[in-house]
């Protein structure tokens, strides 16, 4: 784990859920129907509490009785305080980018806060390190990977966000403030697998490296 | 006992609270309750709960839910006693919800109801303000009604467990403008302070200075710029709150 990482983004996870056109595609027709009604206006905002803080090449709880499945996604490390912050000036507001695995019980609903499925102990991995934003030239043109014990099983791109990361900074700080040191999770593509207990757990984000855990019984 | 943060001369203070909500200092000092601002008592997690009194859930027009509903609120949306909460421009209707607290004092995991209440550091209050022009059903009630910047005042002061013999009968009341608006009683809690720790419990770990906001009765109503809100339950605290434009909310804070 790299201590610079955990040094710097040290404030509040926020992630963001349905950011991928596909997987927002795929529930589309749903979300017309009850209980949702209409599709998301705004960005759909959760909390990883700090009990859920983990690492790279550490271990994460496999929940007995549960499915358990990683959630590969680019973090954005803030650096200063973002409040009512434009779309132009949002990125001055970025110290930088690392990798996430934000795991989760499956969601079946999106209704009701997923607490339950996200907020358990070591279930958001951050690492292995910080690259600094000018170290990354176009943050909207990364390649996310996902490999289980060396095969690759889920990928994407951030070219296919539904809102970009300066649109997710200026809606957000629109209402409330993103702290130096709170992160911005972008999201997860379509394609959540299960992983298991014994189970090598990659996520590979272009020019910010692998993070690597180790997945394990309860 | 009352344990509060404050701030006073631009230092953070942990302090007790005596009479008349004086506070007194670690070096002795004692000093009134206007002369400090006052801070939210702990800065964990808050996990709060929707729909946790049956006739609140009915006025709301929801069947009481068989599993408690929580969601989650962070640090930047607290505030202390006496200070003040924006009403964004243009929206129809923001409401007050008295809440008690339990603030969690020890790592808490797999605890049962029974021995639930040796993991609490102590009762606060809050005041979990909503604006329900904003609710979405998607992680509902949803971020953008709940964890505003400044919108969920939190205090004054943490009292001690001991203090508080029973706290599945407490009355919660709300006054604006002095005028009572809401009461209730813990008593009628759905899902009670030992069920609600035993349940967060059973699938994380709760921190030190987390806490849990444990919903609240019916009687709500709006609340508009100059009003001034009061939430209080008896025999913890009460907490005051004054509304203020989005305008004046944030050169204030401009200046600061």
């Amino acid at each position: 784990m790299s201590r610079a990482l955990h040094d710097v983004a040290n404030g509040t996870l926020f992630g963001v859920a349905l950011n991928y056109q596909g997987l927002l595609n795929q529930r589309i027709a749903e979300f017309e129907q009850a209980p949702y009604q209409k599709p998301p206006v705004k960005p759909v905002l959760f909390i990883k509490t700090p009990n859920t803080r983990n690492g790279h090449d550490r271990a994460v709880v496999h929940p007995q009785g549960e499915r358990l499945q990683p959630g590969p996604a680019l973090g954005v490390v803030i650096g200063k305080n973002a409040s009512r912050v434009s779309v132009e000036n949002a990125l001055e507001h970025v110290a930088g980018y690392t990798i996430v695995n934000e795991f989760s019980l499956p969601e079946d609903s999106y209704y009701r806060p997923a607490v339950k499925a996200k907020c358990r102990d070591g279930f958001c991995s951050l690492g292995p390190e910080l690259v600094a934003r000018d170290q990354v030239a176009n943050p909207h043109q990364l390649s996310l990977k996902l490999f289980v014990n060396g095969e690759l099983r889920q990928q994407n791109s951030t070219a296919n966000f539904v809102r970009n990361i300066p649109r997710l900074i200026a809606e957000i700080s629109e209402f409330m403030t993103l702290h130096e040191g709170d992160v911005l999770i972008t999201g997860t593509p379509e394609g959540r697998i299960d992983v298991l207990p014994g189970d090598t757990v990659e996520v590979e984000i272009s020019g910010l490296g692998r993070l690597v855990n180790h997945i394990v019984a309860e | 006992m009352k344990h509060a943060r404050i701030r006073f001369e631009g230092e953070v203070h942990l302090v007790h609270v005596e009479e008349q909500n004086a506070v007194r200092l670690a070096d002795g000092r004692l000093l009134a309750e206007d002369q400090v601002q006052w801070l939210p008592p702990a800065t964990g997690s808050m996990f709060a709960l929707g729909l946790n009194y049956a006739d609140h859930a009915a006025e709301l027009a929801f069947k009481p839910p068989t599993e408690p509903l929580a969601f989650i609120k962070s640090p930047g949306t607290y505030t202390g006693h006496k200070q003040t909460t924006w009403r964004p421009d243009n929206v129809a209707y923001m409401h007050y919800e008295c809440e008690l607290v339990a603030v969690i004092g020890k790592p808490a995991r797999n605890v049962k109801r029974e021995n639930a209440l040796e993991y609490l550091a102590g009762y606060t209050v809050c005041n979990d303000y909503a604006i329900r022009d904003y609710l979405e059903n998607y992680y509902r009630p949803n971020l953008r009604v709940k964890n505003r910047d400044a919108t969920t005042p939190v205090g004054p002061w943490v009292v001690d467990v001991a203090d508080v013999p029973d706290p599945s009968n407490l009355k919660l009341r709300t006054w604006i403008n002095g005028e009572l608006r809401q009461e209730g009683s813990t008593k009628d809690m759905i899902f009670d302070i030992p069920y609600l720790i035993e349940y967060l419990s059973s699938f994380m770990t709760l921190q030190p200075g987390d806490m849990i906001a444990t919903g609240t009765p019916e009687g709500l109503a709006d609340v508009v710029p100059g009003d001034e809100v009061i939430v209080e339950v008896e025999g913890v605290g009460r907490l005051v709150n004054r509304i203020v434009s989005e305008a004046e909310f944030f050169s204030a804070r401009n200046e600061a």
